[in-house]
């Protein structure tokens, strides 16, 4: 655990000194440098439009997130554990996961308008199909002799299911969670990027509008840290229900 | 060991043939066979891969039903329910990775509504038992492939069942840590008292555990021989060097060697 700290640390430092190589290389026009970076976002986080944006973004987030993750849980289990409708719809989901979901995009915006809701939904259609397909896979792929085992345990079809198949197939579902929740935040944000009146994303691209580079990297900057802090945490949630403890 | 009239475990005249789909021809996986097996009787069942040992050891546990025959337990027909008294240990890791070992141990009894004093009680001396004491707060990741097989057969023995049915259990386990599993498994039946049903391919195992051993053909699987050892009770893996061990073993290999062959060259058609 020590030595796993260490290379975080000696990774962050890599990435950062990388950076300011960069900067030094093209210039403050085109990359500010980390520690203009780091005070400029500690100057946007004094501020109260900041916190508006983001605010917008936490709202659209979370209500995607949510609807991603209960949709995409309730479709992978209803195909899972249905073969013949696993079977049809596996690739269909493959290929739903796979499209660019930006092409859908005036048809969200016609169906939605401007707004929350487009938000949310382009969000949506970005993490819902991750989760189902990781659902999907790991209700299919519980060890069938866990189901061997339930039966000599003489368990119910119920018990079955909550006792053994659930926890079971957690670990899996949890990683499609991560996955998933990655992939609704960055729909919501490319909703803000392109057709919204607030948000983080709408102020990062207004940011690029009025060139305002060191902006536009302290905003990546604070939406980087929070995904990964997002990101950590449903890993060490998974890393749990793993290993169990 | 005599087998009894009518046996713990009866079978008449069992086949079982599971039905072809997608144009494939219907399998016929077993039989017919007829076998007895006696309380507290130590019996391995050997066979050439494909031969349908672990379709036997499903009948015998309940997990599915026969074809044409009939499959009893104490007097009472197999009807694709695992009937109470019937503990099952498989091949393959089957212990529970997001519980302890204790907890792990725990579940069967838990899920019958057992008093926590009791499950207590049993659970801690079925741990000191089969050795994993020291592993009682454990999670299976942390334990080796033996290790979890142990708390398997400490889950199973903790019901108090009066046959335990193991399918190829030491399987996945190297040659050393077999050995020692089979003497572990020799006290178990001794001190418990259980009716054991072993499947295995491996021909020694099956020489150095039983009191029976049957020999089972290429698919459809049928008994082509049943070899009494007449070991005493109170044996280990040491009767390995003993001289009607190698007579046994003889006797066993060379029934299995023909089936082996034909099994070889059978195409697998499943």
């Amino acid at each position: 655990m020590k030595s796993t700290r260490f290379d975080y640390l000696l990774l962050l430092a890599g990435m950062l000194a990388l950076w300011q190589l960069v900067h030094w290389a093209v210039g403050p026009d085109v990359l500010s440098s980390p520690w203009a970076t780091i005070r400029r976002a500690g100057e946007l986080v004094a501020t109260r439009a900041f916190w508006d944006h983001a605010a917008a973004t936490a709202t659209a987030f979370g209500i995607a997130g949510v609807i991603s993750i209960l949709a995409g849980i309730a479709l992978g289990l209803w195909l899972g554990l249905r073969r013949f409708a696993g079977d049809v719809a596996d690739p269909i989901l493959g290929t739903l996961y796979s499209i660019p979901k930006i092409t859908l995009y005036p048809i969200i915006l016609l169906l939605f308008g401007l707004g929350v809701s487009a938000k949310i939904a382009f969000g949506v259609i970005h993490g819902v199909f991750p989760i189902a397909i990781f659902t999907m896979s790991a209700v299919r792929n519980v060890a069938p002799v866990y189901h061997r085992t339930a039966r000599v345990l003489r368990l119910s079809p119920a018990a079955t299911a909550l006792t053994i198949m659930a926890p079971a197939a957690l670990p899996e579902m949890l990683a499609g969670i991560r996955v998933g929740v990655a992939l609704t935040l960055l729909g919501v944000l490319i909703g803000e990027l392109f057709a919204s009146t607030s948000g983080l994303g709408f102020a990062l691209i207004r940011a690029m509008d009025t060139h305002a580079v060191a902006d536009i990297m302290a905003i990546t900057l604070l939406l980087f840290v929070f995904a990964a802090s997002v990101n950590a945490l449903l890993g060490f949630v998974e890393r749990r229900a793993r290993h169990g403890g | 060991m005599a087998a009894d009239p009518e046996g713990q475990i009866s079978l008449r005249g069992v086949t079982k043939v599971f039905p072809g789909h997608g144009g494939h021809p219907d399998v016929h996986a077993l039989g017919p066979i007829d076998l007895d097996i006696a309380a507290g009787e130590f019996f391995t069942v050997v066979g050439p891969s494909g031969c349908g040992k672990s379709t036997l050891l499903d009948l015998l546990a309940g997990l599915s039903v026969v074809t044409a025959g009939s499959a009893t337990f104490e007097g009472k027909r197999l009807d694709g329910q695992v009937p109470d008294g019937i503990g099952a240990v498989f091949q393959q890791d089957a212990s529970f990775f997001w519980l302890t070992v204790w907890d792990n141990v725990a579940f069967g009894l838990r899920r019958r509504g057992m008093p926590k004093a009791e499950i207590a009680r049993r659970v801690d001396q079925a741990l000191a038992f089969m050795g994993l004491a020291a592993f009682a707060k454990a999670y299976p990741a942390q334990l080796s492939g033996g290790m979890r097989q142990r708390v398997c057969i400490a889950r199973t023995l903790v019901l108090e069942p009066k046959v335990l049915l193991l399918d190829e259990p030491f399987g996945a386990l190297d040659q050393q840590t077999r050995l020692l599993m089979g003497d572990e498994l020799l006290r178990i039946w001794r001190e418990t008292g259980a009716t054991v049903v072993l499947i295995t391919h491996a021909l020694d195992e099956a020489a150095m555990l039983s009191d029976r051993v049957a020999v089972m053909s290429a698919r459809p699987g049928r008994f082509i021989d049943i070899v009494t050892t007449g070991w005493p009770r109170d044996r280990d893996s040491r009767i390995v060097s003993d001289l009607g061990f190698a007579t046994v073993t003889a006797r066993l290999w060379d029934k299995l060697r023909e089936e082996s062959l034909r099994a070889m060259k059978t195409p697998e058609n499943l």
